[in-house]
């Protein structure tokens, strides 16, 4: 336990400080949200109709970005050689360093949702109910992406390829996300589409780690 | 313990780097792995530490314990230093301390024995070669482990840095460890020769 908290916090404490990944991905997203107005021009329904799928491609696409640093940078530095070898299995360690990559560049997304929704015309019911099926849906986003990240580093391919990969894989999270965001606020059924996507998150913590410590193995050189 | 390697082979991008590799290193021996540029002494040290699928041959510890892989039970000093520049000199060593697991000593007395002690809060991003090459063998006593694979270990260090380190491999080696070191210059310790590649 010692060496996964160590791992999550040094994760945490290299993306917070300067040169980190956590806020660009925050600011992707903002820059995404405000210029979506601009845009779509200054119709109120049209933008509160569109407000949770324009959030959740925001939010899909800025959690996408910062991605390709989850094992990239302990690569070329020779950090990811000392953690293979280790005597923490690798799917525990890699499931620490999805978590730690989502607790700093996916739970902001989350936190700043609510103010990007006052952008979007949505009102409070609303911006919870996709601040709520964020916080649900992007640690699949995370963890489905991290094997896209892991097969990156060892395929010598940077960002094009995780895009490639991992786009596909993150159009179910996107449906249901959308789905019970907009259920929530048309008054419908919230919890079919809601309970899909959090079955999905929890199906992508199992599949993530391991898929992604059988990439890095099968990949050393 | 004995690490013992038998008709070990490589294969690198479809090139055979080298085949039929045989050595053997005891607790308190050196090993130092010779051969010119692209003979394949890193590909060695990377086979033994796990990091390299093996083409061939076997590479075993014998009298280590026995819940441990080969792996679990080495250091390896590559070129590249694993530190990372946006934490202090400090938070590097205690991140490997806790991460490696199994027994570990203080990290402040480790940087004591690299001569960092005065840079404790820098952060590495700030540290000469010479530096980070002090701070990454800091990591090797940080947490013991029998086995220490060192890639051109005194690269980057000063004179005193090498005598430095020549002591410590002296008293890892006293303390009934083994060490496979590839390199060019003299470790300054008494060592085994295993030579690779033909051509030199």
């Amino acid at each position: 336990m010692t060496a996964l908290g160590g791992l999550i916090r040094r994760d945490i404490a290299i993306a917070m400080r300067v040169g980190g990944g956590a806020l660009i991905g925050v600011l992707f997203f903002l820059i995404v949200v405000v210029l979506m107005p601009f845009a779509l021009g200054p119709d109120l329904a049209l933008l509160t109709r569109l407000g949770p799928a324009i959030l959740w491609l925001g939010a899909l696409l800025a959690s996408l970005l910062t991605l390709d640093r989850l094992f990239l940078a302990d690569h070329d530095d020779g950090s990811l050689d000392l953690i293979v070898m280790g005597r923490t299995p690798l799917e525990l360690a890699c499931a620490a360093k999805a978590l730690a990559h989502w607790l700093a560049a996916g739970l902001p997304l989350v936190i700043a949702t609510p103010v990007l929704g006052l952008l979007l015309n949505l009102d409070a019911v609303s911006t919870s109910a996709v601040a709520l099926t964020l916080l649900a849906g992007t640690p699949a986003l995370t963890f489905t992406g991290m094997i896209g990240a892991a097969l990156a580093v060892t395929l010598h391919r940077g960002g094009l390829l995780l895009a490639v990969l991992v786009l596909p894989l993150s159009i179910p999270v996107l449906i249901f996300g959308v789905a019970a965001s907009q259920a929530a606020i048309n008054g419908l059924s919230f919890g079919a589409p809601f309970s899909i996507l959090c079955a999905l998150s929890l199906f992508s913590f199992v599949i993530g780690p391991f898929a992604a410590a059988a990439c890095l193995r099968h990949g050393l050189d | 313990m004995r690490l013992l390697g038998m008709g070990v082979s490589c294969v690198r991008g479809g090139r055979e780097v080298f085949s039929g590799l045989d050595f053997e290193a005891c607790s308190g021996e050196a090993l130092a792995v010779i051969g010119a540029n692209g003979s394949g002494k890193t590909s060695l040290l990377r086979l033994i530490a796990g990091l390299l699928a093996s083409a061939g041959g076997s590479i075993a510890l014998e009298g280590g314990e026995s819940e441990l892989t080969l792996p679990e039970q080495a250091h390896y000093l590559g070129h590249r230093d694993a530190l990372k520049p946006a934490l202090s000199v400090l938070e590097n060593l205690n991140f490997w301390r806790d991460f490696l697991g199994g027994e570990a000593f203080d990290a402040r007395d480790c940087l004591g024995a690299v001569g960092l002690d005065h840079a404790v809060g820098l952060p590495a991003a700030y540290l000469s070669a010479g530096q980070r090459r002090r701070l990454s063998i800091a990591r090797l006593l940080a947490v013991r482990r029998p086995v220490w694979l060192l890639d051109e270990p005194t690269n980057a260090l000063d004179v005193g840095g090498q005598n430095l380190f020549a002591g410590l491999m002296s008293d890892h080696l006293g303390r009934g460890g083994l060490i496979v070191a590839a390199t060019h210059a003299p470790l300054g310790i008494a060592a085994r020769e295993l030579r690779i590649g033909g051509v030199s």
